[in-house]
This record gives C-alpha cells, structure tokens and sequence, in this order.
C-alpha cells in the first residue's frame, strides 16, 4: 500500500551509517598518529576488542540493565495508563493530582533512588521502582491529553447515540490516544534505560545481579577505560534499539490511519 | 406550534412532498431561547414547527444562530428557555420506531481510525443492534449514498465530497426521520455540492424523510426546501418563513428558471434587509 521509493530509503540508512564510519576512522587515526594511551582514550578497534573479549561478563551485565528498564517500561504503561484513565473520570481529579505527577517528574531521581533502595528490600524491585518514577510521567501526561483530544464532532454523534460512558471509553476516547500514547511511549522507552542506569549507580549492586552501571563503575576504578567505553556503547546501542522498537509498534499500530505515520513521499 | 403567525408563505408547499396539508408535527420549539454561559445572546425566542415530510432550511449569515438553533433541535444544546416537543413529547420519548433523527455535521466527522463500514455501522453498534441486521442496514445505506464499492476503504483515502456520502449513509442507517443537516456541503466544491444536492433531494422524497437543513446558500435552499426560515444575526432570530412553491424532482432547469430566480430574489432582499438593520427583523410574531 504504502510504497517508498528505493533510493530514498537506502540513503535514510547509508547517511548515517556513513558519518558513523567517517567519525570512527577518525578516531582510530587520531589515537594512532598522537599515540593517545587506551587508558586515556582507547581507539575504536581496541573498545571492540574488548567488547568481544568482555562478551560473557559484558552481556550478562546488559541483561541485568535490560530486565530492569523493561520491567519498568511495563509497569509505567500499566500504571501510567491506568492513571490517565483515573485523570480523565473528571477535571476535579485530573486537577487534585496532576501536580503530584509533575513533582515525580522534577525530582531528581539521584535523590530519591538512596530513599527507594533504602526503603525497599529487594534491590532488584527497589531499581524498577526508580526507573518507574522516571519513565512514567511522559505516559500519563501524553495519554491524559490524547484521551481528552477527541473530535467534539464525534463526542456529539456518540451522545446523539446515547452510548455510555464505557462506549465512548473504549470506541472513541481509546483510540484517539493511541497516537498521543505511543508518543509517550517512545520518550519513555529512553528515560527507563536511562532510569535504570541511573538507580544502579546510585545502589552500587555488585556480584551477579551487576548491571551495566556497575561494570561502567568498576571499570572507572580500575581504569580499565576499553571496558568503561565498551560498557557505554553497549548501553547507547541498546537505548537506540528500545527507541527503535517503540517506533516500529507505533508505526504498525498507526501507519494505517494516522497523519504522523503516513509516508510522506507516497 | 401555532402556525398562525408566520410572516409568509404558509404550510401548502407540503403537497410537493406528497404529504397531507394537516401532516403531524415532528418537531416544535415554542419560545426558544439561547444565551451561552459567557453572556452571548445567540438567539433571541423562535417559535418554528416543522411537519412531517417538510424539507425546511434554516437561511441566514454567519453568526445568527442557525446552529445553535439546530443543535437545541438536535437536544445537543439545552435552550436557556422555551420548550422542544419532538413528536409531541420529550427528547427522552425519540430513538424509537417512527421517532428517530439523525445528524449530519458540518465536516463528515468520520473515525479516521475506522473502515467506512464500520464509521457506517457506528449508530447501530452503539445501539445494541444485533450483527445480520447492521451488515444489511449498512450495505443498504452505503449503496444509497453510492459508495458500494468503499466500505473497506479509510475515511482517508476518500475525497472530501465522499466523505459527506459516509457521513450521509451513517445518518440514514438507523432509518431516521427526522434527519437535521448543519451546512453539509458548505466546504465542497460547487459541483460536488450541486451532485449531493439532488441526491439528497431524491433521498427525502423516496424515503419520506422530514429534514431541517442549515445553510447560507441561498441557490441551495430554494433548490431542497419545501420552506426556507429566514434568520437575522445579533441576536439570531427568525425573521421571515417562505415557502418554496414549486414541483418536485427539481433539476438543473429548476436552478435557472425564472420561479427560482424569482425565490432566490425575495430570500436575498431578505437577508440583505436583515443584514442592513441589525436587530430591526422584528419577529414576525
């Protein structure tokens, strides 16, 4: 149905892909010709060296972070959702609460991890708590307005009908989110990584529940800088790869229908 | 209501629609008046009642309150004062058989996220309607409109003029009739709107349909009516009621004959005289 033309979908990948290569074999010629020491500044080849030698330990670490950011992605869709659909019962509840959902958002979550980690036994549920606390706000607030962003035209019809209110839930309210939603979704996808990473630092979790943040941590300390950049890629390529998943489900979701997925060359 | 004070032109153009002079009243609004919650006046009191089989068209310019009065017809806008009756009774008695309206806004107001079978179908799901009786309701409605061949089709990936026939069928699905129409066509091209026009004319007269229809054109409501209400603006109200004399199936050569010049004149003078004295329409009461 929808049909891109070739070139332009080749060039959308190979343009990137191109500045990528341009940047690293700068990189690499630059820690040759200056000599820069790895623990200073590892070339390119010796980080993917290590990435490869580091594999079992660097992986097994990735999938601790991992667990975490998507346990927490889950549990923020879940409660975020069910807390707009809270918000758009009535303006009255919507208006009590909301601050408290802002006052999440611009608390710095450093300070409040040592708090959740304390408070909470298990370490493991005291990082998706952190990570939650961070990746939720952009859920409720995108869906909160999505469900209230419904055409006044179609809200009229649905009365002159005279659906109920689960009616106009689930076959009208519902659906008009679904954009705003997964615009949400693909902010929060990020900011789970990036709350996991953070709470993992703040809680120093060693031994085999490690994440990545603790690899990084130790690495730092050793000064074992090829694993410390090894250990952030790792964790860069997987927050692309989450961001790019989010768009990939939206896009499967909305493409038939919605302006934002609509392929502009068609 | 009580007709009897009616500026002009006076019930009998009923016979075109081939209905009794003494035809039941289906909808009737007795001193009704609208002044919003920030203080605007948007209609000062109307009295209209509206017969079954009549085609009557709500004339006027922007801002005189042909909305406001079609919305508190449609029982989407509660009147500040005066009474509805909708075939005698309250808005809560309609929905059943022989009862039922339908609305056609201004823009299709179609689901983008829905097939057009399914925006087609939405009043009977809504309603409970059980799956055998809405495929055929929906096939039949969608034929009507012409559209057959589109119901798997997104409302996006029709043209403007296709989406109103969605927008049409939705309506017509639930066998209304009464159907209130708030300027359908006003945002389509010249001939799109002419082409609907006369499909809309055909469909009131086959299905005995009783319709209120907004719109500024004045070649639009001469070309539909049975009855043209004129409104006048600051505080909307109706000025003059004329009935449109004149055999139906009106074609192209009614739109240039000399009786529609002739009617398209007098509304004209109307709203012209209207326009020039805001707030001098005495109510013709």
């Amino acid at each position: 149905m929808i049909e891109t033309p070739h070139s332009s979908k080749i060039v959308r990948v190979a343009a990137p892909a191109a500045v990528a290569l341009v940047v690293l074999l700068l990189w690499q010629a630059l820690t040759a010709a200056y000599d820069v020491p790895s623990y200073i500044v590892p070339s390119p080849r010796v980080v993917f060296d290590t990435l490869l030698r580091d594999r079992a330990l660097l992986l097994s670490s990735l999938g601790v972070t991992l667990g975490i950011a998507l346990a927490a992605l889950a549990v923020a869709i879940v409660l975020g959702t069910l807390t707009a659909l809270v918000f758009v019962q009535s303006r009255w509840i919507e208006m009590s609460l909301f601050p408290y959902a802002v006052l999440l958002q611009v608390t710095p979550i450093v300070a409040l991890a040592p708090l959740i980690i304390i408070w909470v036994k298990d370490t493991r549920v005291a990082l998706v708590l952190c990570a939650v606390v961070v990746a939720i706000f952009p859920i409720i607030s995108n869906t909160t307005l999505g469900l209230r962003s419904v055409d006044p035209g179609l809200l009229d019809l649905f009365r002159l009908s005279r659906a109920s209110r689960w009616q106009v839930l689930t076959r009208l309210r519902i659906p008009s989110a679904l954009p705003y939603f997964f615009g949400g979704l693909r902010i929060a996808s990020g900011l789970a990584l990036i709350g996991a990473v953070v709470a993992e630092f703040v809680a120093g979790t060693g031994g085999s529940g490690a994440g990545l943040a603790y690899q990084i941590l130790l690495a730092g300390f050793q000064l074992n800088i090829p694993r410390l950049f090894a250990a952030l890629a790792l964790i860069a390529v997987t927050g692309v790869a989450l961001f790019g998943v989010t768009v990939w489900i939206s896009r499967r979701a909305l493409a038939r229908w919605h302006e934002s997925e609509l392929d502009p060359t068609r | 209501m009580d007709p009897g004070h009616r500026q002009q032109g006076e019930g009998p153009a009923l016979s075109a629609a081939g209905a009794p002079a003494e035809a039941a009243t289906v909808v009737a609004l007795a001193g009704v008046d609208k002044t919003f919650a920030n203080g605007t006046r948007a209609l000062a009191p109307v009295d209209l009642a509206v017969r079954r089989g009549e085609f009557v068209s709500l004339l006027g310019p922007s801002g005189c309150g042909k909305t406001t009065l079609l919305n508190i017809t449609a029982g989407l806008v509660t009147p500040t004062h005066g009474t509805v009756r909708w075939w005698g009774g309250p808005l809560a008695a309609t929905g059943a058989d022989g009862r039922r309206l339908a609305f056609v806004f201004q823009s299709p107001t179609l689901m983008p996220w829905a097939r057009v079978d399914t925006n087609v179908r939405l009043p009977l799901d809504l309603a409970g309607a059980d799956r055998a009786t809405a495929d055929r309701a929906v096939g039949e409605a969608l034929e009507r409109v012409g559209l057959q061949g589109f119901a798997h089709h997104l409302p996006r990936e029709l043209s403007g003029g296709m989406q109103m026939r969605v927008s049409i069928a939705r309506a017509l699905v639930t066998h209304p009739d009464l159907l209130l129409m708030d300027e359908p066509f006003g945002a389509l091209d010249e001939f799109t709107r002419q082409r609907l026009d006369e499909d809309l004319s055909t469909l009131w007269r086959e299905r005995g349909l009783t319709v209120m229809f907004v719109t500024h054109s004045i070649i639009e409501a001469v070309f539909l009516s049975t009855r043209v209400a004129v409104m006048a603006a600051r505080p909307g109200q109706l000025i003059a009621d004329v009935a449109i004399d004149a055999p139906f199936p009106r074609d192209d050569a009614f739109r240039v004959s000399t009786t529609a010049a002739d009617y398209g004149r007098r509304l004209s003078a109307l709203v012209a005289h209207a326009g020039a004295q805001p707030g001098a329409g005495a109510r013709s009461a």
